[in-house]
């Protein structure tokens, strides 16, 4: 299973954290920054994996941002690596041509979007077309909301 | 109300932060941000409660701690709008943890969601039941997730499966329930569906046994016919990736089979064709179908598959590993491991590559590549592979050398068929890495170099040799003083030449050369420093016409600030002034150190909290007098008497001899007698011990392994038994008149749920201070003990020496005891009680075992 996901960029500042085991903050804090270092030392030619405590991290450059997954020594790295790509690819989709500002703004959508992808560390949906859909009604759905919550304060304050 | 409070938007306020130079700054942001929040929140403010969470969780992003709005998540979850819901279940999911007790209080939002008829609530709440709910909340909501597994549709449908799956993770005992649906969700046609199921069947089968009969029973056809449909399916836009079809979908079933397979023979046969089909028809150019290629290869070593399936296998890994792309050369080499077990043949053939992996620029794939090339190794290409790994010593970097040598080491250790070749490798190892070289190896080394006496010559002066070029290395040094200061005279004479060897003067200046510069160096360490002076000594007897030099080298330490060196100095200077007809016998040559004892000491000594140092430093005087070697002693010589020595009573002789097992291997004196004065020191070490009768021994009561540096090496046993006339009336609280009457009480030494000892005491009149005690080991378990071993310890004044056992075999539950006898001398009878601590070791169906004990319980008057 995946253990975690983070996403940091190149100086290190976390952008996403995702985990899907239970560590305490005082141990997610340690996990990221050795983490960090682990990756941001490597060299472009290098492997993706890198073993860190008995787990092995999967990562990948994607501009300025390090995907990176954390997983059993038992999982297939070259899967994980194709889990992360098809993250990218459905949050491209979403934003159209996502770059990291994207995702500082609008950490919250996301996360949506990776909880439509990952559950309990697991792969939930293969198809991005199905994902974007998923996404997209429930993004209807707020704006519906929110439109409706507007009329209605408004009614009130008119009434006040 | 605030103005400042919440009217930031969240996108201002992570400007803002972004705006920040410097950390000070932007944690006085985050602060006044946080108090808005707090502010706001304790206002119990509904509009802008979504906007707070929001900020909160990026300020949690940042690692600010956030606890007061936990509170704030599960109202939010509370109430009734999609938004707050959809944000307040990220809020949760993100700031708090599994641990936390806050989360029960979720459970019920949870239940009344499960039921919403909503389904993107649902989905909301299955997504965070499945990533942080805790084994009670699974617990309770476990039956609604069932309920949900059968709806129509899908996208709850596999929500709610990988829900089930974090549940049985954290409740394997609910595993039952999910079996059948479970498989009915392997009949559907969604993508998604079929992933979550297939993944749900896994861990079905990782928890239950039952679940993996019923699964193997029922589904194997059903997810052979999945396979196929995606194998052949022609192109689907949706799910294609890199003209694959669903290469996720692929490489879940293949993994299911594989634990479906594992170990049964007939659906092995089922899927063979299948996973042949998908070996050879998959493309793998792209990274997607060498994942699918991945897990086919680890599924037929998984699985009891034919041999024509493992050669394609092992040839799918051929190509991996001369693949350009490191991700599929790590990939590979991670197979390989574990296909060594099933064809070790085939993996041998790709030695050479292997090789070649250990010296790549990657440090992932070296490591990869280095365990490989370990379990590669057998006796045939034992010399080659090591020949390529010390050359490749030789240019690594730092951080892998470590890695590196300890592996070379132990290859060398273990496929070492010649002595001479062994010393050969390790001389170029300690030459290259010295400093890695951990001591217990190069310890190893100096046994075989003793055990080895036609190749001592041509050992010493290897050394000699590679000291000249790497005399930085420690390890190098410390064996290359060791052996000069034994082997002096073989280095200058040119004893032992073999024909290989080149032709090379030594004097005796240059061997004294190499010692002074050893000691005058500025970065030796005191170990080394102290080793040198030893030696120096041991030359001082073995080329006389130095022995002025030598004197004069050592005397210059008289004065050294460290102890160690200025005792030793002074000790050895007198030897040399005034011993002289001594001297030489002292530094005679070691006896040869037994290399089974020293092996089995080492493993035994790994489980103690004894550094190997002390090991090795019994080592000496258990071999002189084991005599399994065969070398047998004339009971008169003082060399043995003064390997027998006790460490400690004496005040101030003992250090000297105690230097020889000491140097022997590294140790400097921990409890180096205080004063080092000129007294006679002939007279103390020969009065010490009473004299003994060589004969061998059995393993089991001699050796004796002192605990917390206090403790003396006790003398192994002897043939002299006392026989104590116990009938000279040493009653004392008179028990049986005219009988053996043990003037003290017998005491049960030791007992635990295992083991009972006994101790009896008896002792003779006309000698208060020494006392026999014969202990009787009785076993109180069910099952019987072997190799049992019995050791104890004593303080500085008291001097023990135990006997053998009568057997090492002791019967369960008491119906067969061990004695054992040993003798005790109290030098400071009447004033300190006897105290002794004691440790057994023995064996119960093979394994190991260890007691420890104090015996404070000892009669007074003893």
């Amino acid at each position: 299973m995946i253990h975690f996901v983070i996403l940091i960029s190149r100086q290190g500042k976390v952008r996403l954290t995702k985990w899907y085991s239970p560590y305490q903050q005082k141990e997610r804090a340690t996990a990221i920054r050795e983490l960090s270092s682990l990756i941001l030392t490597r060299g472009p030619k290098l492997c993706n994996f890198v073993e860190w405590k008995g787990y092995k991290a999967v990562y990948r450059r994607y501009a300025s941002l390090y995907f990176c997954m954390c997983v059993d020594q038992d999982d297939n790295e070259l899967e994980i690596l194709e889990i992360i790509h098809h993250f990218v690819e459905i949050l491209d989709r979403y934003f159209g041509s996502v770059c990291e500002l994207d995702l500082i703004f609008n950490f919250h959508k996301a996360y949506y979007i990776l909880d439509e992808i990952l559950i309990a560390g697991e792969l939930q949906e293969s198809s991005k077309k199905i994902v974007a859909r998923l996404i997209a009604a429930q993004d209807t759905m707020v704006e519906t909301a929110k439109a409706e919550a507007g009329s209605v304060s408004n009614m009130i304050a008119q009434t006040m | 109300m605030n103005p400042f409070s919440s009217g930031t938007r969240l996108r201002d306020m992570i400007k803002a932060i972004r705006a920040c130079k410097t950390a000070a700054e932007e944690r006085a942001v985050v602060r006044k941000e946080c108090a808005a929040i707090r502010s706001s929140i304790s206002e119990n403010d509904q509009d802008y409660s979504h906007r707070n969470i929001a900020k909160l969780m990026f300020i949690h992003m940042l690692g600010y701690p956030t606890h007061f709005g936990q509170m704030e998540c599960l109202k939010l979850i509370a109430s009734a709008g999609f938004p707050e819901k959809r944000i307040g279940y990220l809020g949760l999911m993100l700031l708090l943890d599994e641990r936390q007790e806050v989360l029960m209080l979720v459970t019920n939002s949870l239940k009344q969601d499960l039921g919403h008829t909503n389904q993107y609530i649902v989905g909301l709440a299955l997504c965070a039941l499945g990533n942080i709910c805790s084994a009670e909340m699974a617990r309770d909501l476990a039956p609604e997730v069932e309920r949900l597994l059968l709806t129509r549709d899908p996208n709850i449908k596999k929500k709610a499966a990988l829900c089930s799956i974090r549940i049985i993770r954290k409740v394997p005992d609910l595993a039952e329930n999910f079996s059948s649906p479970a498989t009915s969700l392997l009949k559907e046609k969604h993508h998604g569906v079929l992933i979550a199921g297939v993944q749900l069947c896994t861990d079905l089968c990782k928890v239950s046994e039952d679940a993996s009969n019923h699964l193997r029973k029922n589904c194997t056809e059903g997810l052979v016919r999945i396979l196929k449909d995606i194998c052949n399916s022609p192109y689907a836009p949706e799910y294609d990736i890199a003209g694959i079809t669903d290469p996720f979908l692929h490489i879940r079933v293949l993994r299911l089979l594989r634990m479906l397979g594992h170990g049964d023979a007939d659906t092995s046969e089922y899927i063979n064709d299948i996973l042949a089909q998908v070996a050879s028809k998959t493309e793998s150019n792209k990274n997607a179908g060498n994942a699918i290629l991945y897990e086919c290869v680890e599924t037929i070593m998984g699985i009891e598959a034919t041999s024509g399936l493992r050669v394609l296998a092992i040839n799918i890994l051929g190509r991996f590993l001369s693949n350009r792309d490191n991700n599929i050369r790590y990939v590979a080499l991670n197979m390989l491991m574990k296909a060594i077990s099933v064809d070790s043949q085939a993996v041998q053939r790709h030695r050479t590559t292997i090789l070649e992996c250990v010296k790549d620029s990657d440090a992932s794939i070296r490591k990869r590549a280095l365990e490989l090339v370990f379990l590669l190794v057998n006796d045939t290409n034992a010399k080659p592979l090591t020949k390529e790994l010390i050359d490749y010593l030789e240019v690594s970097d730092q951080d892998f050398k470590g890695d590196l040598t300890s592996k070379i080491c132990s290859i060398i250790e273990k496929f070492s068929q010649e002595k001479k070749w062994y010393i050969d490798q390790m001389v170029k190892v300690l030459s290259l890495a010295g400093n890695y070289v951990k001591d217990n190896v190069w310890h190893a080394l100096i046994v075989a170099i003793s055990n080895a006496p036609d190749l001592q010559g041509y050992s010493v002066r290897s050394l000699y040799k590679a000291f000249q070029l790497s005399s930085e290395q420690v390890s190098l040094v410390q064996v290359t003083i060791w052996c000069i200061g034994e082997y002096g005279e073989m280095l200058v004479n040119n004893v032992g030449v073999l024909q290989v060897e080149e032709p090379m003067t030594v004097t005796e200046s240059d061997a004294v050369d190499v010692l002074e510069s050893c000691l005058t160096h500025h970065s030796t360490d005191i170990t080394t420093q102290s080793m040198c002076l030893i030696a120096l000594l041991k030359l001082s007897s073995r080329f006389p016409p130095s022995s002025g030099r030598v004197k004069e080298i050592i005397t210059t330490h008289i004065g050294s600030v460290v102890l160690e060196l200025q005792q030793r100095a002074i000790e050895f200077n007198s030897i040399i002034q005034r011993h002289q007809n001594i001297k030489s016998s002292l530094v005679e040559r070691m006896p040869v150190l037994d290399e089974s004892t020293f092996i089995s000491k080492r493993a035994g000594s790994s489980q103690a909290n004894i550094s190997t140092e002390k090991s090795n430093q019994q080592l000496p005087s258990g071999a002189s007098l084991k005599l399994s070697n065969g070398v047998a002693k004339p009971a008169a010589s003082p060399l043995v008497d003064l390997l027998d020595l006790s460490l400690d009573d004496t005040p101030v002789p003992t250090s000297t001899s105690n230097d020889f097992l000491h140097d022997l291997l590294d140790v400097g004196l921990t409890n180096s007698s205080s004063s080092a004065s000129g007294t006679d020191i002939l007279m103390d070490l020969l009065s010490i011990g009473t004299p003994v009768q060589s004969n061998t021994t059995p393993e089991n009561g001699s050796s004796i392994k002192g605990f917390n540096d206090i403790l003396p090496i006790a003398k192994p046993n002897t043939a002299t038994v006392q026989v104590v006339d116990l009938l000279d009336g040493l009653a004392s609280n008179g028990s049986h008149p005219g009988a053996q009457s043990p003037v003290h009480p017998s005491i049960t030494a030791y007992q635990s749920s295992t083991l009972k000892i006994t101790f009896s005491f008896t002792k003779q009149p006309d000698k208060p201070q020494v006392t026999q005690i014969h202990a009787t080991f009785m076993n109180l378990s069910s099952e019987a003990y072997t190799d049992f071993i019995f050791q104890a310890a004593v303080p500085k004044f008291i001097q023990l020496h135990l006997d053998p056992a009568n057997s090492n075999h002791l019967p369960a539950s008491g119906n067969g005891r061990i004695t054992q006898t040993f003798t005790i001398t109290n030098t400071q009878h009447g004033q300190k009680p006897l105290a002794m601590r004691i440790r057994i070791a023995y064996k119960v169906s093979n394994q190991e075992r260890l007691e420890q004990g104090q015996i404070n319980n000892f009669p007074p008057g003893l």
